[in-house]
């Protein structure tokens, strides 16, 4: 196919009037775009602003949970939950059973996910507390959350057996 | 399934490099990719945006700026500048803005997970900053990623009630989002071009995929080292994986939302505190956010007998016991009880004293009422004082309640009175009120 002509003056390539600068064209990639860099400075600024309000009172505690929170979440939730998952995996694919890996993988993790947000809740570690201010009982979370956890257990159950009947049914009987 | 090409080819490369997480063939799921990312990073773009913004208006509606007793950030400078005199209508007002803060901020968090999940390779990628403006940018992460982490956390630890953040929730809440903003507003301009222009890019695509299934994501558009260089075998799709995150959302935003409504609705959040059931039943058996007994009030001190109200203003001090209060012009009006904690009642039927005619008891014209100082018998707590707006005390259906859906308030929902205003946090609707100062503050 034939590409249609460049002659529109828009689409014409910029002429350059000098000759480019050697030495920046050296510089660019040890500084970055300066674009970029005053971007940055700007983010730096207001947060800095906001940084030294946020440490006024303990400085230590709120930069431990700062730092702690993204360090406790790369380097030990993620591996934590990815070496799990591979558990799941390698165990069933070992069993022969790789097409149950969604079947479990997805209530697990759903599970998993009710737990880690409404972990003071369900562990029971704010019941007291919740009781007295709240005024209802404190310790129904863990029950809850595990009758959720069968539930979502159930129904993969319930979606993994049809999805046997249907491919049996789709399936022409074996001929011995 | 889509069948991956690669991992039949390169097991052996795979294998050998797996050591170190620096090198790209650690990461071997087949759903990172720019398309994935990307999807998610719009996504977050937009809820994280309605959150900062649900938040900065929580913020305002406290009136921080009016007294000192509503500010629990007095050193704010300039990031308060945009407080304004918080409005009585719609008088939902609170009860929406709340509800979609810490609804969304819970929902939000799959997406978030996924997110991080998606991009940690870069995490360990090396050399670590290839120049100073990509420095600047790992380090401008850090901020984005902990204070991500840091406001989701201290916001769902708050309100489980488990105050185990280094300080008090408000400046850890508040300035912890000015940082994180900056950081995530940086990281927008920077990678929002990248994200449209892969999701514009793969979605054209798509259609071609569709003819070639087995065509890869690695049009190079940005993102594409997030590919697998060595992918395992796929057990989801990468659009199967979206589609996790998503349910993902929708469970949490499904046992969650039902604590802003009555009824069979709250019995549907069965993880959120304010979820599952009513503390009790009849006319005021709606939620409570602090029972008496846990503030130590008794009821010793709220006896008809011992309890007066003491009003002041310009035109003198006046004493009144309930009795007296009933013995005024009373008047009704339906609204709702709404948390910075993010649940909320729906409306409920009030009656008692208007503010403005208090404040006319004192030397006011109700027209022209001042802003009111209120004082509640409660000894401890952050907000036992809080300070109401002008414009909050004239409005007619701002009340000092001595009933609530026709019966005598009872001692969890502040009896012997109560103030309910119209769109107010609910802190602010100050319980077992003592005394009532009015005059500009």
């Amino acid at each position: 196919m034939k590409r249609p002509a460049m002659k529109l003056p828009a689409m014409k390539r910029p002429v350059l009037k000098r000759p480019l600068n050697r030495s920046v064209l050296m510089r660019r990639p040890v500084v970055g775009s300066p674009l970029q860099l005053l971007l940055l400075a700007c983010s730096f600024a207001l947060a800095g602003y906001a940084g030294v309000r946020l440490l006024a009172d303990d400085w230590f505690g709120v930069a431990l949970w700062f730092v702690g929170a993204a360090l406790l979440h790369d380097l030990v939730l993620v591996p934590l939950y990815a070496v799990a998952d591979r558990a799941v995996v390698r165990a069933l694919g070992a069993a022969g059973r790789r097409e149950w890996t969604m079947y479990v993988r997805v209530p697990a993790a759903l599970s998993g996910l009710l737990l880690l947000v409404w972990f003071p809740l369900i562990s029971g570690r704010v019941a007291s507390g919740y009781e007295s201010a709240i005024g209802l009982p404190g310790d129904v979370f863990l029950g809850r959350w595990l009758l959720v956890t069968a539930v979502l257990f159930a129904g993969s159950a319930v979606l993994f057996v049809l999805r046997l009947r249907r491919a049996a049914k789709e399936r022409p009987p074996v001929v011995h | 399934m889509v069948p991956d090409p690669l991992s039949g080819v390169l097991p052996a490369y795979g294998r050998h490099m797996a050591r170190s997480p620096s090198s790209p063939a650690f990461w071997r799921s087949p759903v990172r990719g720019p398309w994935f990312t990307s999807v998610l990073g719009v996504v977050l773009l937009v809820g994280i945006t309605v959150l900062f913004v649900t938040g900065l208006l929580s913020y305002a509606s406290y009136n921080p700026d009016l007294s000192p007793v509503n500010d629990k950030t007095p050193d704010k400078g300039v990031l308060g500048f945009y407080l304004f005199s918080w409005p009585t209508d719609p008088p939902w007002l609170y009860r929406l803005n709340q509800g979609v803060h810490v609804t969304l901020g819970i929902a939000l968090i799959p997406v978030l997970l996924a997110k991080l999940w998606s991009v940690v390779p870069k995490l360990f990628a090396l050399p670590p900053a290839r120049s100073l403006a990509h420095a600047l940018e790992r380090i401008s992460l850090l901020l984005l990623v902990g204070g991500a982490l840091f406001e989701f956390v201290t916001g769902v630890l708050n309100v489980q009630l488990d105050y185990l953040f280094p300080g008090s929730f408000y400046p850890l809440h508040f300035y912890g989002a000015w940082v994180f903003f900056a950081a995530f507003v940086t990281h927008a301009v920077l990678r929002v071009p990248t994200a449209v222009r892969n999701l514009r890019g793969l979605r054209d695509e798509g259609r071609l995929r569709e003819e070639d299934p087995l065509r890869g994501d690695a049009s190079p558009r940005g993102g594409e080292e997030l590919v697998s260089p060595a992918p395992a075998e796929p057990t989801v799709s990468r659009r199967g994986a979206l589609w996790f995150v998503g349910g993902g959302s929708l469970l949490l935003f499904g046992t969650t939302v039902g604590q802003n409504f009555d009824g069979p609705l709250r019995a549907t959040a069965v993880l959120a505190p304010h979820g599952g059931s009513e503390p009790g039943s009849g006319p005021a058996g709606f939620q409570i956010n602090k029972t008496a007994a846990s503030r130590g009030i008794t009821a010793a001190e709220t006896s008809e007998e011992a309890w007066r109200l003491v009003v002041e203003g310009r035109g003198g001090t006046v004493r009144l016991s309930r009795e007296e209060l009933l013995g005024l012009s009373l008047h009704s009006s339906a609204l709702p009880i709404a948390c910075v904690e993010g649940w909320s009642t729906s409306d409920q039927w009030w009656r008692g004293v208007r503010l403005r005619d208090l404040a006319a008891l004192v030397g006011y014209e109700a027209d022209a009422a001042p802003d009111v100082l209120v004082e509640s018998l409660q000894r401890r707590g952050a907000f036992r004082r809080a300070a109401l707006r002008d414009n909050q005390v004239r409005d007619s259906r701002s009340l000092l309640a001595l009933f609530v859906n026709g019966e005598p308030l009872t001692p969890d929902h502040g009896y012997p009175a109560r103030i309910i205003v119209p769109a107010a946090p609910g802190v602010l609707n100050t319980k077992w009120v003592a005394r009532m100062t009015f005059g500009d503050l």
